[in-house]
């Protein structure tokens, strides 16, 4: 009998320390998840304060024997990533395009056709463009672009490549921000005689309106870094450039080139910086929508 | 009446427009995969050569198919411990404490870098770290590019797995707490049991994002077009090589370059539809 | 035809031979036959599954909703039949309030009251709108409550001042009957009090007609009453009738509690 207690004992301490072991196990396993987005933040705005000025924002990016001069005289490099800035302003204004309204629609589609054979097999067809690699969409856009249409490389075809790739994220988010909207109301717009697609616009997508430009939002947040898909399709350019079907620049195939180039070395954490701190800014305004929305 | 019919017409030829866009890329792809496959046929996808001098060309995709899967599988063992347990902290230790959303915020930062700059802080940070454990001498390597995609699929894997953690119904976990069982007994015999589908497609999705990275692998892997042997030996991706290689690419490089954008297509897609056909059967 | 069933003075609505279908065979209402009063209050009651909803949804078609019905039969709104009618010149004339009170959050209380004018593209005067707004608010009883706040959402109301806004929402529309499904379960027993006056009051115009759960509510406000019961129409009559001398031993049962 006490022998029998004594064990139980023993072997209840065992489990409770066990117990102990893995929860400090988890905290540390999730501390060192989370370190690294500390350490990369750290590490840019260290490296790239001291970049980030007037010039940056208002000048191209210099070329190699400037950053040399420049480099040799112990100087802050010239120039800026003006030309990256127009041309990812460009390149995914036109994305955005191409993709937001087709998601929608296609997002209502598939809300309006719940449980229909056809909708879940464009569902399905959608999560799947989801996962293609964006250096697969490069492939794509260049030879659907830039070999029959523009004839070069140009930001028209990176636009495309983005856009592919924002459109199911802006398919799920619509749908799913669909879901979310009671059936009352739309019941209530259709008991007073309103037809259906009047419903639908001028009832549900305002009511959905903060689901909606957060998924945007975090679809833009995702293209607007996207280097591999511009490398083979916009190729770059050092001069400002608005007109579609030639090369453009973008901030991240600007970072590209700085990291090629050993003279440009400072220029890349003040770029990533910027394009770093654009996606969080991103991010944060999409979540504040959405914690306004759920209050 | 009239212009509801425009516009369902209008919501179901938009979504045709998926299907056509899904499958202009197989077609794009095949077609433009033919003159390589044509020329090697099956050798391209076991051969190891990788020779572009003209009038000797010959393309295999060996090194690369081998060193995306070794280096996704790598990252994917590394992403394992680690997302699993920051899914534990959001879902279940600190369940809609602060400090879990804190940390469920910072995942979701992550998965917001973009993949350029992983590739820099990982050139400038963590490849001399490599260096100076005197585990390579230059710091490239199937190793370094493992640890920096595990670091970049890490918030895939979390925030779908925490979800699913979350969803384990409360009386079951309270039944076993009720009889006696410690957390970590409720963790491994209640929720694992519970959860374990969901978290299985989770790391599924996840290795299927590994696959297909391009610009951290293609600054960290070293870019040798070889079947790697080694954790620290240098090789290369599929996604890598055609970043590299597509600018001067045409003719039957160019050809090789998109069977390889093929390959990888259809890789990723398999794995991606076995992800989602398991979260699907959940539901 | 069911002896149980009565006809009445001046009917406004016949639902003649209406059999639905929500999967094949699977009848939710079954071969019914029956007349509306005018400037009434009907209740239709009965357990729940019943086909009760149904059948109010069918006055109004917004039973079309769901894919792969099938309806059988006719329903006459002033010897007019619906099913020839457009949907939104059909719910312009029967309008309809939910069981869970639904305005629109994006739009403010004023906008809400004019929302089937609005919603629709129909101009009007400011003047004009301003008095429908006016009078569907006091014709609800909520003008008082609201007459400073009506530049804000809607949403901010208590339920059943949200209620009684989507019951003005509808007569704003001037439609020829009103149709209510459960119309106060999701309110407590005050706010149900002032919507139950407010049906017994709004009868003077227009035709009225709920379902309810709730026999005691029937009896409060009803002039008329339907048991329904698995699909079938069991009985309809007087309420007083009905609630005093049911005919049929099933609805015996239901009134005095024995099953639903």
């Amino acid at each position: 009998m006490s022998s029998a207690t004594i064990q139980y004992n023993t072997r209840s301490d065992y489990r409770k320390r066990k117990n102990r072991l893995f929860y400090w196990l988890v905290i540390a396993m999730s501390a060192i998840t989370v370190s690294p987005i500390l350490l990369i933040v750290y590490k840019l705005i260290i490296q790239g304060y001291k970049q980030i000025n007037w010039s940056f924002f208002t000048k191209v990016a210099p070329n190699t024997l400037e950053a040399m001069t420049a480099n040799a005289q112990g100087e802050v490099i010239p120039g800026g990533i003006l030309n990256g800035i127009t041309g990812t302003f460009l390149i995914v204004v036109m994305a955005a395009i191409i993709a937001i309204p087709v998601g929608i629609m296609i997002g209502l589609f598939l809300y309006e056709n719940q449980g229909k054979r056809f909708a879940s097999i464009v569902r399905d067809i959608s999560d799947i463009l989801q996962g293609v690699p964006s250096i697969v969409l490069g492939l794509i856009a260049y030879m659907w672009v830039v070999k029959p249409v523009t004839h070069g490389f140009s930001a028209l075809a990176g636009s495309v490549a983005l856009a592919i790739m924002m459109l199911p994220l802006i398919i799920r988010s619509t749908e799913e921000t669909m879901k979310m909207i009671p059936t009352s109301l739309k019941e209530a717009g259709l008991a007073l005689g309103v037809p259906y697609y009047k419903v639908i616009l001028r009832v549900l997508i305002p009511t959905g309106f903060s689901g909606l430009s957060t998924g945007i939002l975090l679809a833009i947040s995702r293209i607007i870094g996207e280097t591999a898909p511009l490398m083979l399709t916009t190729l770059g350019s050092s001069a400002v450039n608005w007109d579609v079907t030639k090369p453009t620049s973008a901030i991240p195939l600007l970072v590209w080139e700085f990291y090629n180039d050993p003279n440009m070395a400072n220029l890349i954490w003040s770029s990533s910086l910027f394009l770093m701190g654009f996606v969080l800014v991103l991010n944060i305004i999409s979540k504040r929508i959405a914690a306004k929305q759920n209050r | 009446m009239k212009s509801d019919k425009i516009f369902k017409y209008l919501l179901f030829s938009a979504s045709f427009l998926v299907i056509i866009v899904a499958a202009g890329m197989v077609f794009t792809l095949s077609s433009g995969a033919i003159p390589a496959f044509k020329e090697f046929g099956l050798k391209f996808i076991i051969s190891n050569q990788w020779n572009p001098t003209e009038g000797r060309e010959s393309y295999g995709a060996l090194p690369f198919i081998a060193g995306t899967v070794i280096t996704s599988v790598i990252a994917l063992l590394l992403c394992i411990p680690l997302a699993f347990s920051t899914s534990l902290f959001i879902a279940e230790y600190f369940y809609k404490k602060r400090v879990a959303m804190f940390l469920s915020t910072m995942v979701d930062l992550l998965a917001g870098i973009p993949s350029i700059v992983y590739g820099l802080w990982g050139f400038y940070v963590l490849r001399p770290f490599i260096v100076e454990l005197g585990l390579s001498p230059q710091g490239y390597g199937i190793f370094t590019a493992s640890l920096i995609l595990a670091i970049m699929i890490i918030p895939y894997a979390t925030s779908l797995s925490s979800e699913i953690i979350s969803m384990v119904p409360n009386d079951l976990k309270e039944a076993a707490y009720a009889m006696g069982a410690t957390r970590l007994e409720v963790i491994f015999n209640v929720i694992l049991p519970n959860a374990r589908s969901g978290i299985f497609a989770s790391f599924i999705l996840a290795f299927g994002r590994a696959l297909g990275e391009t610009m951290a692998v293609t600054m960290l892997i070293g870019n040798s077009n070889i079947v790697p042997t080694g954790l620290f030996q240098t090789g290369n991706t599929m996604a890598s090589v055609i970043a590299n290689q597509f600018g001067e690419a045409d003719g039957l490089k160019l050809s090789s370059l998109i069977a390889i954008g093929l390959i990888l297509f259809v890789i990723t897609g398999l794995i991606n539809a076995i992800g989602k056909l398991i979260i699907k059967k959940l539901a | 035809m069911n002896e149980n069933i009565d006809r009445v003075d001046n009917p406004i609505i016949k639902i003649e031979n209406l059999s639905i279908a929500y999967d094949k065979d699977k009848f939710a209402v079954k071969d019914i036959n029956v007349e509306i009063e005018k400037n009434a209050v009907t209740a239709i009651m009965g357990p729940s599954g019943c086909g009760k909803s149904t059948l109010l949804r069918a006055i109004n078609r917004m039973h079309e909703l769901y894919p792969q019905i099938e309806t059988k039969g006719d329903i006459l709104l002033k010897d007019e039949n619906i099913m020839d009618m457009s949907t939104i010149m059909l719910r312009r004339k029967i309008g309809m309030v939910f069981q869970r009170p639904n305005p629109f959050p994006t739009m403010s209380i004023y906008d809400n009251v004019i929302a089937g004018y609005k919603l629709n593209g129909i101009k009007l005067k400011k003047n004009d709108r301003d008095q429908i707004v006016e009078e569907s608010l006091i014709s609800v009883a909520l003008w008082d409550e609201v007459k400073d706040t009506l530049f804000k959402k809607g949403s901010f109301l208590s339920g059943g001042q949200q209620q009684r806004l989507c019951i003005a929402r509808t007569i704003a529309y001037k439609p020829d009957v009103i149709l209510l499904d459960e119309p106060t379960s999701a309110l407590d027993p005050i706010a149900t009090a002032r919507v139950e006056d407010l049906l017994v009051k709004l009868k003077k115009d227009y035709t009225i007609v709920l379902v309810t759960h709730n026999m005691s509510q029937a009896a409060r406000i009803s002039d008329k009453s339907m048991f329904m019961y698995m699909g079938n129409l069991i009985e309809y009559g007087n309420t007083m009738k009905m609630f005093t001398n049911p005919r049929n031993p099933k609805t015996e049962q239901y009134l005095t509690g024995k099953f639903g």
